[in-house]
């Protein structure tokens, strides 16, 4: 009899799934059960390129459904509401229960929300999938005001869009700077010099006590008392990971599913990839829940080898991107804990320039602003762990690419003389 | 309508039709093309779809962006044809192009 697998959640995750167990030799039945009306899509563009209107939700597809046809890969959109790890099936919504040999597990993340007096008036979003970005779109309106909760990413990001669209746009940020997660104050700074010099208001220091309106938002109302006219809200203040049905199941979670490092589960029949996964790092040698696209493909890559009895850990260091009107930022790495910092460039009077976050001397993230060269050294660098003395990461008359040429070929540590 | 070829590190060739307006990296993506990961989704920002065009590739495919091109710099196994595959709009006349692809990506 063919073995059947099913795949939970129909996203960046599944479709790399999808293609690698194909591409690994699995042979049996692939059945995907996704509860968006959509074949897997880009996320990362939602709040770029489709807001601002460059992209359409076509272009987001991530591969068409004759490829899908041709790889004989099942979509079903449903939703699954248990998991039975003895029995081995799915339950969906309508109480239909499927069979499995194999299970991955591709549920991703969903928005946090928050709970204030008007929060379900009209006009108030978040932004994680299509249907949410194509009713941020629809309510845009050209010198309309826009009021952005929470100064992450992905607020900043909607906040250039929605300017992009004419919007007069307001972003308000609980901590006294905006990307304080995740950035050095110095790239904290220079994002909020960006935006204020595009037109948009950041506000720090400041939290939201309510909405008010009628049926639709009028004004946002924070916590000193001041008030912010707004016909479009959106709020993006993090993400949770969709963990309970595996809780449920008895599949061990802790903020995450807990996968080992070819990604599966406390259950050898389980995998489980992307957003909803908590996976050591042998970089940063701790455990950590990544949100990100190329996370979401190489714990795929590693799920499917796993399916396909074949153990591969295609995982690689973290990285993300950002665009913010015409700039680019590439992050390598992940900051949290470093102790020094090095910049490359100017950043007051260009906008091209590098962070580089170290720890007891080695490089650990860097943040990239229009340097793909520096970009690609550092994820080479803190990958192999190739330390560098900060004066030359420092040093913008040494090309990356030099610095790159002299570590080429050579493993391990180097010293330069 | 022509044809496009995408050959892999090993040798193996997959020919595919012509889309055109389609990106290089799309077109790859679509028709399964090991080799290609995509993993920013063309947006210039992560170099795996990294492509070496030969034939009259070279010629049609236009010059590469300023961010294009640092990207490539720092590829392993650039070559003098090396282009990323998300920033190849095809377009008919491509027909007969070969796109080889390196042994690994970024
Ligand atoms: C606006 C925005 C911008 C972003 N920008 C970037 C960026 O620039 N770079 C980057 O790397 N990452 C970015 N991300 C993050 C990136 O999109 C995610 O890391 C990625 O989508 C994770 O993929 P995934 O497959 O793990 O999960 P998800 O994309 O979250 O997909 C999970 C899917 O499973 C479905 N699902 C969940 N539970 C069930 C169930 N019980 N039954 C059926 N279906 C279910 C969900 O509805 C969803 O469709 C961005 C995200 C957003 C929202
Ligand atoms: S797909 Fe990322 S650079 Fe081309």
């Amino acid at each position: 009899m063919t073995k059947k697998c099913i795949i939970i959640g129909a996203s960046h995750a599944a479709a790399q799934l999808t293609t690698s167990l194909r591409q690994g030799g699995w042979e049996g039945e692939i059945l995907v059960i996704g509860d968006e009306p959509h074949l897997p899509y880009q996320r990362p563009p939602l709040s770029k390129a489709f807001l601002s209107g460059e992209k359409t939700a076509e272009d987001l597809v991530i591969r068409p459904a004759t490829f899908y046809q041709k790889q004989d890969v099942q979509f079903r959109q449903d939703r699954v509401i248990e998991i039975n790890r003895e029995k081995q099936t799915v339950t969906l919504a309508n109480g239909e229960e499927l069979g499995y040999d194999k299970l991955a597990l591709c549920m991703g993340s969903r928005v946090r929300e928050i709970n204030l007096p008007g929060c379900n008036l009209n006009g108030i979003h978040y932004l994680r999938n299509l249907a949410d970005a194509e009713s941020i779109k629809n309510n845009a309106a050209k010198d309309q005001h826009a009021v952005i909760v929470g100064g992450g990413y992905i607020g900043l990001e909607t906040a250039a869009s929605l300017r992009k669209l004419g919007m007069q746009v307001s972003v308000l940020e609980m901590e006294p700077r905006i990307l304080k997660r995740v950035t050095a104050p110095e790239v904290s700074e220079f994002y909020h010099r960006l935006h204020t010099e595009n037109g948009v208001q950041i506000i720090n220091n400041i939290s939201v006590s309510g909405f008010q309106g009628n049926s639709h938002v009028e004004k946002v109302v924070c916590a000193d008392g001041s008030e912010l006219p707004a016909h479009l809200v959106v709020i993006g203040v993090g993400v949770l990971p969709n963990t309970e049905l595996a809780e449920a199941s008895g599949l061990v979670v802790n903020n995450g599913i807990m996968v080992d490092e070819f990604c599966v589960t406390s259950d050898p029949n389980i995998v489980a990839a992307g957003d909803c996964t908590n996976k050591l790092s042998k970089i940063y040698d701790r455990r950590i829940r990544l949100e990100s696209v190329p996370n979401a493909t190489e714990q795929a890559k590693t799920a499917a080898a796993s399916m396909c009895d074949s153990q591969k850990d295609f995982t690689t260091l973290p990285w993300f991107w950002s665009d913010q009107y015409e700039l680019k930022l590439q992050i390598a790495g992940l900051s949290q804990g470093y102790d020094q910092i090095v910049v490359r460039g100017n950043r007051l009077t260009t906008q091209s320039f590098a962070v580089f976050y170290l720890k007891s001397g080695q490089l650990i993230a860097a943040d990239c602003v229009n340097r793909p060269q520096e970009f690609l050294l550092s994820k080479k660098l803190i990958a192999e762990n190739i330390a560098i003395p900060p004066e030359q990461l420092e040093d913008d008359s040494i090309p990356a690419k030099e610095i790159l040429l002299r570590i080429a070929g050579k493993s391990g540590q180097l010293t330069f003389t | 309508m022509g044809n496009i070829t995408f050959v892999e590190h090993d040798g193996t060739e997959h020919a595919v039709e012509i889309e055109p307006g389609k990106s290089l990296m799309d077109l790859a993506l679509d028709n399964g093309i090991p080799g290609i990961d995509a993993d920013c989704g063309g947006e210039c920002a992560c170099g795996t779809c990294h492509v070496i065009v030969e034939g009259n590739g070279v010629s049609i495919t236009g010059s590469a962006s300023d961010a294009e091109l640092q990207m490539l710099d720092l590829t392993p196994e650039r070559a003098d044809s090396s282009r990323l595959a998300c920033q190849i709009v095809i377009s008919d006349a491509m027909d007969g192009m070969i796109a080889r692809l390196p042994e690994f990506q970024m």
